[in-house]
């Protein structure tokens, strides 16, 4: 019986008997468990009754009587004020100044949103306007997160692609971004610069020094700067350390501190909490004028405000158990578990493909995916060509069908032409990671020689 | 067979390929979003800038390139127009001006009250509504599986957690679902609408979960909205109307036609008015969408089925798209009425009408009896859209990865809830009961006292859950509201606002007949509450109509 995310095929038979699925960056689909406290609070506020219970910890139930408070009339079930629950972006305004260093931030500046995609789309709907030469264009790296490709298309914005240079583990190159802008303003009016780092797909981890080439960069060419960090928690040791947009802009010091102007994306979903299903995010809006952000809360107040259960997953995601509370211990094993696992699986990853005849690997510096590319037999390409295909389309479908694994092809993502590689997510389980390796080698070292 | 996210490439070029050979010109079927460009981030392709052709091309470099790089890029000035223009009463100025009262208060300013009540906004837990037992329950097991071992909870509430968290990913509610929504719970909400339609079928397919029903609305506008100048999509909203739909019609850049509900006849809806907005419409735009509210939001009137047969059939002669706002399904109060679903009376007057109109009904968990607003749950059925449009919502969608899961959850809680037999039913129907009849008694209420008071007429609220009586204001009042550049109603409720503490939302906010003035009222808060503020309007009515005659 084949099993798929839910819905099941009955009378096919299959070569294996569990599908094992790390296309998307889904933690909990790929079997890591929820952070106990997260949980714990949330049940709590759900269903207050609990707050009577002697198994729940003290700080557990503390958090969910404080959180209840600040929703109206005591429910989770209240609507929450548009820009979200003031006592949850304080606490968010509160991490983003610890994490800078003291950088300050402010509530007024951040924008709860039913995960970040939320926000994404709410900021490059703010930038949309024009048609024809004058229309939005938005810089974007090729490989890309696919979602926010879409949602350009869909909201009318023109795509302006930048190449991430693999041969540099694809690392940003500002003359990129430069011939890219030049190239844009061609067809239309580009205005803002997407970067995501840590990278989707790629792993790669932007060093301050990039970052400041990028905000001088965005400074001159007057761009609209979209951070997206919603990985800024899964970088490995021992390579480049996260450091976010908004410190690096702040301690440039004006004129780049006062003027250029930054939106800075995180989400429950990825890092150690993998939270995806609570759809919990903000955004924060830097250098943009309170009669700005007036028009934008006003339009927003019409969605009806984000759900709560993700703001409340958000809230404990800045404002953790600290050490001496009676969650801390198990809290912090969690997440060294989680983290231990994640490096595990880079590790892993790199030392198995690295062997097989076919894979080329970049390092991975954070993240919660590898990258591989593929190189593959000229006569698969071909084959691919005649079923209308991307090589690595028909690799990944292939895989699927023969194997059970199901990966993301990188023409999904963006690659440069002729090149082919596929992404895995490595939020899962070591022993599905093992599962997925040996049937990923069968199955590649099978296709090659089809196609030699 | 693939993942959610294979499916998607693969059905994203294929559409496309379809999408770029259609010539259709029934109106109603062809897709209406901007028919996208395929991504064209690699495919093989070359990248178009390499393009010989696209280079021989000069294009004059826009302008604006050169000339805004002084001052930032984003503000008010050069924000999406589009946007610019949103309004929402709702939440609007005077409920500003509420949260600021709020604050003077808790700084210990001096006022004629000494709290503001939001009256404004249909939040039942605001106002102090219990939330349904077995609900959260159910919600806080799959949130923490571990209290499965509890004693504290039902065996059907143990049970029910378990089976939803078998059709979540990894046994988790912080999994991604499909965009869709989890198949179990849409199987769920087909099952309940066939059973509340008499038997009539629903295909889990046609269920789309979203984010509250105010996101499946806006997504659905998303696809109706095409065109330009003359040919640009008109679409038909009742006034009065709940503000969402001028929201998602000004940030898409619709005509929004009007048709006036008829306030003489306790709001009903007119098929000649219908008719005569319509033809008015057609001089300026390509109407192609009639949004109806049944009960009605802010009117509170229940559509007889006499009424909704009417508008089928007007619907279906001139082709229009319909739209059927449902969310109060579970509010009607009024003896004599009783909610029918556009759906059923649909299919019930047979093929000529059940096979050929495009409708599409909606549902949340943020009213009835739940009122649960902040878990943002909802859904919409599809009835007869076109197989490549639906292919296109099904696209739209997947754009934002999936609605809430515990939204997701709660849906599926309300459409299948505790029955007969189990050990949860008997407190689930007592607090479904109580809630439902309290707004009831509350509705009645709300009428009787405003009655009460000359210059002010109120309809019976037949359903939902608010008042939006008519005020006579004088005209010294009407005047100096002029001079402060308000709305007469704005003034009226502000002035309400700074000497009462009330909160309600001006009739303006939703649109009225010219020279008419009204306010919406909430009939949420608890009954003793309640009647002390409508005491308190009345008293304010009186000493405003004396200071203005």
């Amino acid at each position: 019986m084949l099993v798929l995310g839910g819905s099941e095929e009955e009378g096919v038979i299959k070569p294996y008997k569990k599908l094992v699925d790390v296309s998307v960056g889904d933690a909990h689909r790929g079997g890591m468990k929820p952070i106990t406290f997260v949980r714990q609070v949330i049940a709590a506020c759900i269903y207050p009754e609990l707050l009577h219970d002697n198994t729940l910890p003290a700080d557990v139930k503390e958090r969910a009587w404080r959180l209840m408070r600040e929703c109206e009339g005591g429910s989770v079930g209240s609507y929450t004020d548009v820009c979200g629950i003031p006592y949850v972006k304080s606490s968010v305004s509160d991490f983003i100044t610890r994490r800078d260093g003291g950088v300050p931030a402010s509530p007024e500046n951040i924008i709860m949103s039913s995960g970040s995609q939320t926000a994404l789309m709410f900021v490059l709907n703010l930038l949309v306007d024009g048609e024809g030469p004058a229309q939005t264009g938005v810089v974007i790296p090729i490989p890309t997160y696919d979602l926010f490709a879409m949602a350009m298309e869909e909201l009318g914005a023109e795509m302006v692609p930048y190449y991430l240079c693999e041969e540099e583990g694809w690392a940003l190159r500002v003359e990129e971004l430069r011939s890219a802008v030049r190239a844009g303003r061609l067809h239309c009016h580009p205005r803002a610069l997407y970067v995501i780092n840590p990278s989707n797909p790629t792993g790669n981890v932007q060093s301050r020094k990039i970052i400041e080439e990028v905000i001088r960069f965005v400074a001159e060419e007057k761009l609209f700067l979209m951070a997206d960090e919603v990985y800024q928690d899964t970088v490995q040791g021992g390579g480049t350390d996260f450091v976010s947009y908004k410190r690096v802009l702040f301690e440039m010091g004006p004129p780049y501190s006062e003027n250029v102007q930054l939106a800075s994306f995180h989400s429950v979903s990825k890092g150690f909490m993998g939270e995806c299903g609570l759809r919990g995010g903000y955004v924060e809006l830097v250098n943009v004028d309170p009669a700005f952000m007036e028009k934008a809360c006003t339009w927003l107040s019409a969605g009806a405000g984000s759900a709560v259960i993700g703001q409340i997953a958000l809230n404990i995601m800045v404002d953790p158990p600290r050490p001496g509370d009676p969650s801390y211990t198990m809290y912090s094993q969690e997440v060294k578990f989680k983290k231990d696992t994640l490096s595990c699986n880079v590790r892993r990853v790199q030392e198995v493909l690295q062997d097989i005849p076919g894979f080329t690997c970049q390092a991975v510096g954070g993240g919660i995916y590898a990258f591989p590319r593929l190189h593959l037999p000229q006569r698969a390409v071909q084959r691919a060509k005649e079923l209308g295909l991307e090589a690595d389309l028909l690799y990944c479908t292939r895989l699927l069908e023969e194997e059970g694994v199901c990966l993301e092809p990188g023409s999904s993502l963006g690659q440069k032409e002729g090149t082919h590689h596929i992404r895995l997510c490595l939020m899962t389980s070591t022993k599905t990671l093992e599962v997925l390796l040996k049937r990923l080698q069968r199955f590649h070292l099978r296709f090659l020689k089809e196609f030699s | 067979m693939f993942s959610f996210r294979e499916a998607w490439s693969v059905t994203l070029r294929g559409l496309c390929g379809i999408l770029h050979s259609a010539a259709r010109q029934r109106p109603l079927r062809t897709p209406a979003m901007p028919v996208p460009a395929p991504l064209s981030l690699s495919f093989g392709r070359a990248p178009w800038w390499l393009s010989a052709t696209r280079r021989s091309i000069s294009y004059k470099m826009s302008e604006n390139g050169v000339a805004s790089r002084r001052g930032k890029v984003l503000t008010v000035d050069t924000m999406n127009p589009r946007i610019k223009r949103v309004e929402y009463a709702v939440r609007g100025p005077i409920v500003q001006r509420a949260v600021q009262i709020e604050k003077e208060l808790k700084e210990g300013a001096k006022k004629p009250f000494t709290e503001v009540i939001k009256a404004n906004i249909g939040d039942a837990h605001a106002m102090g509504q219990q939330p349904i037992t077995f609900f959260r329950q159910v919600m806080a097991l799959c949130a923490y599986p571990e209290l499965l071992n509890s004693s504290q909870f039902p065996e059907d509430a143990k049970n029910r957690a378990q089976t939803i968290l078998q059709s979540c990913g990894g046994g988790s509610i912080g999994a991604y679902s499909t965009s869709q929504g989890i198949e179990s719970v849409r199987q769920d909400v087909a099952r309940y609408i066939e059973k509340r339609d008499n038997g009539i079928p629903s295909n889990p397919d046609n269920i789309y979960l979203s984010t509250g029903a105010s996101d499946a609305i806006v997504t659905t506008l998303k696809l109706l909205v095409c065109g330009e100048g003359m040919s640009r999509t008109g679409v038909m909203i009742p006034i009065p109307q709940y503000p969402l739909y001028s929201a998602a019609l000004a940030e898409l850049g619709a005509v929004q036609v009007d048709y006036y509900l008829n306030e003489e006849q306790c709001w009903s809806l007119d098929v000649s008015e219908l008719r005569r907005s319509l033809e008015a419409a057609r001089k300026r735009c390509n109407p192609r969408v009639l949004c109806i509210i049944n009960p009605g939001n802010p009117t509170g009137q229940v559509q007889s089925r006499e009424c909704i047969e009417e508008v089928i059939k007007f619907a279906a002669e001139e082709r229009l798209f319909l739209m059927a706002d449902e969310v109060y399904q579970d509010n009607v109060y009024a003896d004599g009425c009783q909610f029918h679903s556009f759906k059923k009376v649909l299919f019930e007057m047979g093929p000529q009408y059940s096979d050929t109109l495009e409708l599409v009904c909606y549902h949340s968990t943020s009213k009835c009896y739940m009122g649960e607003c902040g878990f943002r749950g909802g859904y919409m059925e599809v009835i007869n859209m076109d197989a490549e449009v639906k292919a296109q919502l099904t696209k739209l969608v997947s754009v934002r990865l999936c609605p809430p899961v515990p939204g997701q959850i709660m849906m599926d809680l309300v459409v299948n809830h505790p029955q007969p037999g189990d050990p949860s039913h008997s407190t689930f129907i007592k607090e479904k009961s109580a809630t439902l009849n309290t707004l009831a008694e509350r509705a009645r209420l709300t009428e009787e006292i405003l009655n009460t008071v000359p210059g002010i007429q109120c309809n019976p609220v037949q359903g939902a859950m608010y008042s939006f009586p008519r005020i006579t204001i004088p005209e010294r009042a009407v005047q100096k509201a002029k001079e402060k550049g308000q709305a007469p109603d704005m003034f009226y409720c502000m002035n309400l606002l700074e000497e009462t503490g009330i909160c309600v939302v001006p009739g303006s906010g939703f649109g009225q007949t010219e020279g008419t003035y009204h306010f919406r009222i909430t009939i949420l808060p608890p009954t003793e509450k309640l009647k002390i503020l409508l005491n308190k309007l009345k008293e304010f009515h009186l000493r405003f109509t004396q200071q203005y005659s």
